[in-house]
């Protein structure tokens, strides 16, 4: 994890090598701990990403800004709904 | 400002739970979701690696009834918690490695412990009496509600009727009218309530992913503590148990072996903690040894390693050892015959 400055997001997690649940719950533990609006870049390799992190984001209410399979690997961004 | 009362539900991705959930729901209650990641209920794991497995879905179960049930979940790491109740159950074990009732105790006072920290008022549980051999007793579940420190605070909503009455009934925040008496292993009754309520899809069988239930990987386990004559584990023990062959030709090795291109991936990605073995005359799986190897450990593993590869007819092949340091030695040996792979040496 890394809070780079030159970024336009509030925290990057680089997740690869993760397997689900992990990577939700590493993103879910940052989420909690952020305010609304801010927003979160996740880089994994688990396909199972790709249906777990939006569907934890919708349950949880917050917004997928967007999202993209790479094929070795999946990234997606999050802007914070209510500082959940 | 909403005063409703606050209940978290256990949610394992099954029918039980989701129903459960619902039930609550329904009595206007506000319900959120938590799930305990143990390591040991990781079916979305395998689908991600092995190809065999690419047409099941990979969705997280728990996640998913959280979203039919508009409900948030809470995914709660608890896999060194965990370990206390895998290596010592107070209960003992069901058939196999399986804790069931230590694990549900920990799960229902873990889940309490969540609910203080949150303002939550009480815990759901989808239990229902007398459907499992040992966890759901009836003369065992309020050992559940004692032991857990949950005490009258734990409703089990499909079996409430049959059940001492619990605070959130005393208080009037549900009624036992809202309550339902389901019991025994006939899941008929929830199939038809699923349906009276909407429901179209849930995940089979519930309870149906914890591999400490499964006779192949308890054997794994149990294998594992006497080789290293160490009851103990780490998340990646717990993986690899349950990726490729395991084969011990010698007390103090085993050889795992990968069954496909998903699995030589991911063992792949172990080759700086383990020795890695993996044809390089001919094509075949990525293999790890697990333990301290001789010259002569490594010439067995690598012939059995070429036995499974696809110069296993031929009088000679050539396998890469890469060692912990990142280099590289070959190994020319002469694969192994059928027969000299005697059957105990599968774990």
């Amino acid at each position: 994890m890394s809070g780079m400055s030159e970024t336009p997001y509030t925290v990057e997690l680089d997740l690869r090598g993760l397997l689900c649940p992990l990577p939700v719950i590493r993103t879910q533990d940052v989420i909690i701990e952020l305010k609304s609006g801010d927003t979160v870049r996740v880089l994994a390799s688990d396909p199972g990403t790709a249906y777990d992190i939006p569907a934890w984001v919708r349950v949880h209410g917050h917004e997928l800004i967007g999202w993209e399979d790479q094929g070795d690997e999946l990234w997606f961004s999050i802007r914070v709904v209510d500082g959940d | 400002m909403d005063h409703r009362r606050k209940a978290v539900a256990l949610i394992s991705g099954g029918l039980d739970s989701m129903l459960a959930a619902r039930i609550v729901m329904d009595a206007g209650i506000h319900v959120e979701g938590i799930n305990f990641f143990t390591g040991f209920c990781v079916e979305g794991h395998t689908h991600a690696i092995r190809k065999q497995d690419k047409d099941r879905a990979k969705r997280n179960n728990a996640l998913w009834v959280a979203e039919q049930l508009g409900i948030k979940l809470h995914i709660i790491d608890v896999i060194d918690e965990y370990k206390q109740v895998v290596l010592n159950p107070e209960h003992g074990y069901g058939a196999h490695m399986n804790p069931c009732l230590d694990c549900k105790v920990f799960m229902v006072g873990r889940a309490q412990q969540w609910a203080d920290d949150n303002g939550f008022d009480f815990i759901i549980t989808g239990e229902v009496m007398g459907q499992r051999p040992k966890s759901q007793l009836k003369a065992l579940m309020p050992l559940i509600a004692r032991e857990s420190g949950a005490q009258d605070r734990l409703l089990r909503p499909l079996s409430g009727k049959h059940l001492p009455e619990t605070l959130p009934e005393r208080e009037g925040w549900i009624s036992r009218e809202q309550l339902l008496g389901f019991h025994g292993r006939n899941r008929k009754p929830q199939i038809a309530l699923a349906k009276s309520l909407g429901f179209e899809d849930w995940a089979q069988p519930s309870g149906g992913c914890c591999f400490l239930t499964d006779e192949s990987y308890s054997a794994k386990l149990k294998d594992l503590f006497e080789a290293r004559n160490d009851r103990d584990y780490e998340l990646d023990d717990v993986m690899l148990l349950k990726m490729g062959r395991h084969l011990r030709p010698r007390p103090n090795f085993k050889v795992i072996i990968s069954r496909e291109d998903g699995e030589n991936r991911y063992l792949s990605g172990y080759r700086r903690r383990y020795l890695k073995l993996e044809p390089s005359s001919h094509g075949g799986p990525v293999a790890l040894i697990d333990g301290e190897v001789s010259e002569d450990d490594l010439q067995l593993a690598a012939r059995l390693v070429a036995r499974y590869s696809q110069g296993k007819h031929t009088n000679e092949v050539t396998i890469a050892l890469q060692k912990l340091d990142g280099t590289y030695r070959d190994l020319t040996v002469v694969p192994l015959q059928a027969s000299e792979v005697p059957d105990e040496w599968y774990v």
